[in-house]
């Protein structure tokens, strides 16, 4: 028995004349929580639907457990998903939606029964078995959801932006708990989000999707700490962008850009003098002082202060025109709008990452 | 709580629903009181009605020539029907399933022959039907039959002309209900091992049973009276209950008699309502009551 649940090799689809993915591989192992992460339409709802056989892909193939189910149909794969909008059958009840599976699969109606109350203890909805759809909340319905594609015992779960219809406080309730199924239940999770902070809060692994296209696959500290590209780092951690060339290679980068001279360090990515390189600083790593003509760093006006998600985001610009966002606890601070700063960071704070424009994808 | 205030609204309430009332009350309510009394009432020896209270109208239907026509009219009310859900179903259930476009130009081409009067649109049937008709020369022309097939005054013909006459009602009414459809359901089902068939049968038919419903009921009602088409196509062979009642009413001038045929109708067609409720579980009735 491998280690790899699921392979997608060299997957290509497009919808009239868009490509929505561009030659993606992908391997699943047994057992873990991956995440795709990416905007809306950058094919990773496309990707999750290829893997449960509702779009065939235009070329490359689909291996679940080293057979490939490329041209395999959905109700023969061994697959489930939750779907975005739950999409339970509003004719039936609870139980009957939870046991429609099992039911298909002419298993016998004791069993039918065990399994249902089974799964309803299992999301906590134990009193809920002869309710409809319709008198559920969200959050019910989205556990009901979870309930039926878990009752068929899929050797994968494919949850497609599961939490997107719930308020935030829910939506953190709900990550704990599908973190914790997942743990007890051993199966492979793929989740689909738009939302970094729960890619980042429940996955073993997260694969940032641009274009049709993996940027960067890795562990959520592999993605937070050490983006890859440009567009991962200001995705994943919402990191200013700067853009400039090499002056100096070594354990610390010294990059020349329009506004000023930064330093920065170089995880995984060679610098050698010369090259164009991006560099990204998250907010929380940007520090300001008052201007003064001999201190290091980057001067800076600020231009905007707002107070927003519990944190005060100031927005500085650069002598080049382009801004950089720092930002504080607390909801206000000391420097106006309109005062001269100067900007800097800690040489480790900053990452050397690559800068891969859009039209290069 | 303020209780005043509440009142007040409930009077306003009353008040903007007086006309309704007054309109059900005097134009449809009224009506049918009246046909009520008078299916109870004598006819009178020479002209008109006689004040007498009488079962004698109800009676008179159970004559055996009263009854075949009821049981004609059913007859063919629920061939009509079958007929017309058999091809008016996957007509509604595609429809839907086109796109914003596609289902704009079906609509106005179900639309269009409205435009023409029922009557004449009819008369093209008779054109159609007729011995030596364009289908007969259709027909014989491609070889297909040697001789006229004397379609017109015929049952099929009738029958067609049903068909045609009410398609659209259950076209419309399937397809608002599977316009409604949430297709994520059916891959949802497919997605937890349901075979197409079987994903239409336990989700899609599911969901739009109630449009097929209205759609029998808007169709099997106006089946049983529509006698201008039996009486157009069908000549004098098929009397259905819709000519019984004109013939009573015009040429017999046996109001009483006519009333009552009415009311039995009306009673036929509530009960079948009656039944559609019991199968639909009590749901709102698409585009009904």
């Amino acid at each position: 028995m491998s280690d790899q649940i699921l392979q997608l090799k060299q997957i290509e689809k497009s919808f009239g004349n868009t490509k929505v993915l561009d030659g993606i591989d992908l391997q699943l192992h047994r057992g873990e929580f991956i995440t795709l992460l990416g905007a809306s339409g950058c094919g990773k709802t496309t990707t999750l639907r290829i893997i449960a056989g509702l779009e065939t892909p235009d070329s490359g193939s689909v291996l679940l457990d080293g057979v490939d189910v490329t041209a395999v149909p959905p109700e023969k794969r061994n697959v489930n998903t939750v779907f975005q909008n739950y999409a339970l059958f509003p004719h039936m009840s609870v139980a009957d939606n939870i046991g429609y599976g099992l039911k298909l699969k002419k298993v016998s109606k004791s069993e039918i029964q065990a399994k249902v109350k089974e799964m309803l203890e299992l999301v906590q909805l134990s009193e809920y078995g002869s309710r409809m759809p319709a008198e559920l909340s969200g959050g019910q319905r989205q556990r009901v959801a979870i309930a039926r594609a878990l009752a068929v015992q899929p050797q994968i779960l494919l949850l497609d932006e599961p939490l997107g219809a719930l308020d935030l406080q829910l939506r953190r309730q709900m990550q704990f708990e599908l973190k914790r199924l997942q743990k007890q239940l051993g199966i492979t999770f793929l989740y689909i989000t738009h939302d970094q902070e729960e890619a980042l809060n429940m996955s073993d692994r997260i694969a940032v999707m641009r274009q049709g296209r993996f940027e960067q696959i890795g562990t959520p500290n592999e993605i937070y700490d050490s983006p890859k590209t440009a567009y991962v780092a200001k995705f994943v951690g919402e990191a200013n962008i700067l853009k400039g060339k090499v002056t100096q290679s070594g354990k610390v980068v010294c990059v020349e850009t329009a506004a000023g001279t930064a330093l920065a360090i170089c995880k995984r990515c060679g610098a050698a003098e010369g090259k164009s390189v991006s560099i990204a600083v998250r907010s929380e790593n940007v520090s300001f002082a008052p201007y003064q003509p001999d201190a290091q760093g980057l001067a800076a006006v600020i231009r905007e202060k707002n107070f927003a998600g519990g944190m005060l985001r100031i927005v500085l610009e650069l002598k080049d025109g382009q801004t950089l966002i720092a930002s504080r606890h607390g909801i206000d601070l000391p420097a106006q709008v309109g005062d001269e700063m100067t900007v800097f960071w800690n040489a480790e704070q900053a990452i050397v990452v690559e800068d891969v424009e859009e039209g290069k994808l | 709580m303020n209780k005043h205030p509440q009142k007040a609204k409930n009077r306003g309430y009353w008040l903007t629903l007086l006309p309704l009332y007054l309109f059900t009350i005097i134009f449809v309510g009224a009506p049918l009181l009246y046909m009520l009394v008078l299916s109870f009432l004598q006819r009178a020896e020479t002209w008109g009605i006689t004040g007498q209270f009488t079962f004698r109208n109800y009676a008179q239907i159970f004559q055996p020539v009263y009854l075949k026509t009821f049981a004609d009219s059913l007859k063919l009310a629920f061939l009509s029907t079958g007929i017309i859900a058999l091809i008016g179903y996957p007509f509604g259930y595609f429809m839907a399933k086109l796109s914003p476009k596609g289902k704009k130009w079906m609509m106005l081409a179900l639309m269009v022959p409205f435009w023409t009067n029922s009557l004449i649109r009819l008369y093209g049937w008779i054109i159609i039907f007729r011995a030596n008709g364009t289908l007969d020369q259709i027909l014989m022309g491609l070889n297909i039959t040697q001789s006229p097939l004397k379609l017109l005054y015929t049952y099929p013909a009738v029958v067609v002309g049903m068909v045609y006459a009410l398609l659209q009602f259950m076209i419309f009414s399937v397809y608002s209900s599977a316009e409604k459809m949430d297709w994520k359901l059916v891959e949802a089902a497919r997605d937890l091992g349901a075979s197409p068939l079987k994903a239409f049968l336990t989700v899609t038919l599911k969901l739009t049973l109630p449009g097929l419903l209205s759609g029998v009921i808007l169709t099997f009602i106006p089946s049983m009276g529509l006698f201008f088409i039996a009486d157009i196509l069908g000549g004098n062979k098929v009397v259905l209950v819709g000519s019984l009642i004109q013939d009573q009413l015009v040429k017999a001038h046996n109001t009483p008699f006519a009333a009552a045929l009415s009311v039995v109708l009306m009673l036929m067609t509530t009960l079948m309502i009656a039944l559609y409720k019991k199968i639909a579980g009590g749901k709102e009735l698409e585009g009904l009551i």
